[in-house]
């Protein structure tokens, strides 16, 4: 009992600790992302009158939305709306933040969800299978594929695909908005391509990463002794290389579930699907600085969460890094 | 309604006379499509270009794009434009005083809001007070300048009165902006209820994402707003708005890929609907800048560019050559008899050598946020001006803001208009001495003289006249280049059928939701 405690003990405190400096690191992104909204030229009431600007309608659209106040006092009192859980309004249509951000927050993490649920075990089975046999057909094929897919950028993957899944063959709908009120059913099948381009994309990092580990383990000599044992090559493999290569593979898993959250936005125009990405470009377009905030913390929340994940993934299956030197 | 009658009977007539004017105009539609009865039911599914999440409903605000379409299916306007151009009534028969200075709108019974309340003057003077005065943010404010009051008469009367007399007033009111929304307490505009007297309600509404109308049972207009239902996607991606409408996920989009389209054609079940209005590309140069003060310069450059070859390779031959006049053979007063400026560069160099700027070196700022192929435009122009003497070079510009930092700040630029159904309307907005948006900050005391007395002018014979004149003023010593009209194109799958289309806008003058029927 005492033991487990203290083994325990320090992962909690590292938890707590990066936690701090992640809170730390949202704020400042926060005020750099402020700043740098601030230092793109022209404003909200210019980008959204566009054409029909002119000095008097510019000067009532800033005076409407307080944008006449000084900088630092804007953002104080943005900062003083966050604390107390109230992210503002869109400058551009007056909706709440926390309304707009919603719906395309579940959109966002359901289809990266359902990404990762198909990506990863893919990724980590192929990598497991290139090790095993390296150097054969199998190795070769599955290297070139995937590095083949994540060569081409993500919009051509989309048309090809939508190409001939959707207009060729007809199986798969060409835009991946699922409606007003949608069942799981109907979404599996609309964000279907959407969901295939972006496993194409991401599959390749992860494989290669998964590859390079285990065949790096294999080399060891306790693996030699193992095999000497008379263990079988799978079983050595996923029973005693991969637990100790997992940390490196953990690690590019969360980078590239992260990447799927934040960095879709292509996949989402193509397709026609209503996410996060989209919504932070189209607000960053329009100066409308507390959308692209509330977004942007959530982007740093991913990451920083997701690497908190990772290392503590990556120390259960290897405690001595809770100790550095 | 005995209005309507003859408006039906009008669109019917159109309708068989303007079948080969319609082949002219580039119109194709599959044999059998225009035969069609209108009939209820069915829905309508638009994958839409302009879409942004952040789209509002305020009327103030939003521009081109699925919030406008929507909206002009959910209210109304005063006035309406109909397929053939003119100024028809819409919730308000008008009537103007015989100096064009007052104009009388009469409200016509039976238009109520979807909330059951009938639509009243209250009504009409808040959705017009919406874009005037200090603290207005409305990009339609400048059209109302001229209005000094405008006041009820009754509940069904509002009255407006003009600074001086403008003939073609009741072409204003049917602006998009200038929707009728229902008014609050304290007699500001109710916008953000979405309410209105169209044929549709709102039934959702994401901005960015989609919009959902519903079609209310008790719409004033017996022959209008057919669909049940309709959907505006918007797609902001060509190649994905072409997809979705070739797998059937929508029946209409707008803005096709000039580039695929003769592909998408051959595609069987496809109907393209295209017509020229008064869009136009233009390139304004500072008048009160030099080298741009002198008359001769500028007719240098109007000369220097090859306006055939940007109309077949910018726009593959989707539009109209211009001559350097806003206004286009859609408007009522389009001069057609004026000669047409064609590519010459001796005579360039001619007046390159009157203005003595021999081997003149200017610079042209653009970017394609003006206009899709704009760069490409002005590499056409420095090849084609090259040949007369000119050296003329490209600054490339950001897209991003680009109508704020570039577009009435730098001497020589590109821009867009989507032009106006009224000439008094475009020439007020541009080109009149110290307006707002006179991009080339062009003055000439003849035109500014013509425009006020033809805006005030109720004789269409010497209107015409008139306007002959200021069109060959600034085809000649304006600063603006104009070189195409470009046309609105439209797709659509043969699930949906309409009348003859509007010229004004895309999409059956935006209008398509009330206006078309399934197939």
């Amino acid at each position: 009992m005492s033991a487990a405690e203290a083994r325990r003990r320090p992962i909690l405190r590292m938890i707590a600790g990066r936690l701090g400096i992640g809170v730390f690191t949202l704020f400042v992104i926060s005020v750099l992302i402020f700043l740098a909204v601030s230092l793109l030229p022209g404003d909200i009431a210019q980008q959204v009158l566009g054409q029909s600007a002119t000095p008097e309608t510019v000067a009532a659209f800033r005076r409407e939305l307080g944008l006449d106040q000084p900088l630092a006092w804007r953002y104080l009192d943005w900062v003083g709306g966050v604390l107390s859980g109230d992210f503002g309004r869109s400058l551009a249509n007056g909706r709440p933040v926390a309304d707009l951000l919603a719906a395309r927050l579940g959109n966002t993490m359901f289809l990266a969800a359902y990404a990762a649920v198909i990506a990863v075990p893919l990724a980590v089975g192929l990598g497991l299978l290139a090790a095993l046999w390296r150097g054969s057909w199998f190795d070769r094929i599955a290297n070139v594929a995937t590095l083949s897919a994540i060569s081409f950028p993500e919009f051509f993957i989309a048309y090809i695909l939508m190409f001939w899944l959707s207009v060729r063959m007809g199986w798969f709908p060409s835009i991946a908005d699922p409606g007003a009120s949608p069942r799981l059913a109907e979404m599996l099948g609309r964000a279907f391509l959407p969901a295939i381009t972006l496993v194409l994309v991401v599959t390749a990092h992860m494989m290669r990463m998964t590859r390079a580990a285990v065949v790096n383990v294999l080399g060891a000599p306790y693996v030699t002794m193992a095999r000497l044992k008379g263990v079988s090559r799978w079983r050595v493999v996923t029973r005693h290389a991969l637990p100790n290569a997992l940390a490196p593979i953990v690690n590019v898993v969360a980078l590239n579930v992260a990447w799927l959250i934040t960095g879709v936005v292509i996949v989402e125009v193509v397709f026609v699907y209503p996410g996060l990405g989209q919504l932070m470009v189209d607000s960053v377009t329009n100066r409308d600085i507390p959308v692209v905030q509330a977004c942007a913390l959530i982007f740093a929340a991913v990451y920083i969460l997701l690497n908190l994940l990772a290392d503590v993934l990556a120390i259960a299956t290897n405690p001595r890094l809770l100790h550095p030197r | 309604m005995s209005f309507n009658l003859t408006r039906q009977g009008l669109t019917r007539r159109g309708l068989l006379a303007g079948a080969a004017g319609m082949a002219a105009a580039g119109l194709i539609l599959p044999r059998g499509a225009r035969a069609q009865e209108a009939r209820r039911g069915g829905r309508l599914r638009i994958g839409h270009l302009g879409g942004a999440t952040s789209d509002t409903l305020d009327p103030a605000t939003y521009a081109a794009g699925p919030v406008v379409t929507a909206m002009l299916a959910v209210c109304n306007n005063l006035v309406e434009i109909d397929a053939k151009g003119q100024a028809v009534p819409e919730l308000a028969e008008f009537e103007p005083d015989a100096e064009a200075r007052v104009w009388t709108f009469r409200l016509r019974d039976g238009a109520t809001f979807s909330d059951g309340r009938k639509v009243t003057a209250r009504d009409v003077i808040a959705s017009f007070d919406h874009h005037r005065g200090a603290d207005t943010k409305s990009g339609a404010k400048g059209s109302l300048e001229q209005v000094k009051e405008i006041r009820a008469d009754g509940d069904n009367v509002v009255v407006f009165e003009l600074t001086s007399g403008n003939a073609d007033f009741a072409y204003l009111t049917s602006d998009y902006h200038f929707v009728i929304m229902p008014a609050k307490e304290d007699g500001t505009l109710d916008w953000q209820s979405g309410l209105g007297t169209g044929g549709y309600v709102l039934e959702n509404f994401e901005p960015g994402v989609r919009i959902t109308l519903k079609r209310r049972d008790d719409y004033w207009k017996p022959d209008r707003a057919w669909f049940d239902e309709a959907v505006l996607l918007t797609i902001n991606d060509a190649t994905a708005r072409q997809n979705a409408l070739m797998t059937g996920e929508v029946d209409v989009i707008n803005s096709p890929d000039l580039a695929t389209l003769h592909l998408l054609q051959r595609r069987p079940g496809l109907q393209l609907v295209e017509v020229t209005g008064t869009a136009h590309y233009t390139m304004p140069m500072f008048c009160d800048q030099a080298p741009f003060t002198d008359p001769n310069l500028r007719l240098a450059l109007k000369y220097a560019i090859d306006r055939q070859e940007v109309l077949d390779k910018v726009l593959r031959g989707h539009g109209q050559i211009a001559n350097d006049s806003p206004i286009a053979p859609a408007n009522r007063f389009f001069a057609a008899d004026l000669p047409q400026r064609a590519y010459d560069p001796d005579k360039a160099k001619h007046y390159l050598k009157q203005a003595g700027m021999e081997g003149l070196k200017v610079e042209i700022s653009a970017s394609d946020a003006a206009s899709v192929g704009a760069l490409d435009m002005v590499q056409l122009f420095q090849q084609s001006a090259k040949a007369a003497g000119i050296d003329l070079t490209v600054k490339r510009e950001p897209d991003d803001g680009y109508w704020s930092n570039v577009w009435l700040k730098k001497p020589f630029c590109v821009s867009y208009w989507n032009g106006r159904p009224t000439e008094d309307d475009m020439f007020s907005l541009v080109y009149a001495r110290g307006a707002e948006w006179n991009e080339s900050h062009w003055d000439n005391e003849r035109f500014n003289e013509l425009l006020l007395k033809a805006r005030a002018e109720l004789d269409d014979s010497l209107r015409a006249e008139m306007y002959r004149e200021m069109q060959g003023l600034v085809s000649e010593d304006g600063g603006t280049i104009i070189p195409i009209f470009v046309n609105y194109i439209d797709v659509a799958n043969d699930k949906v059928a309409h009348g003859e289309v509007a010229s004004n806008r895309f999409l059956d003058g935006w209008k398509i939701v009330e206006r078309w029927w399934q197939a």
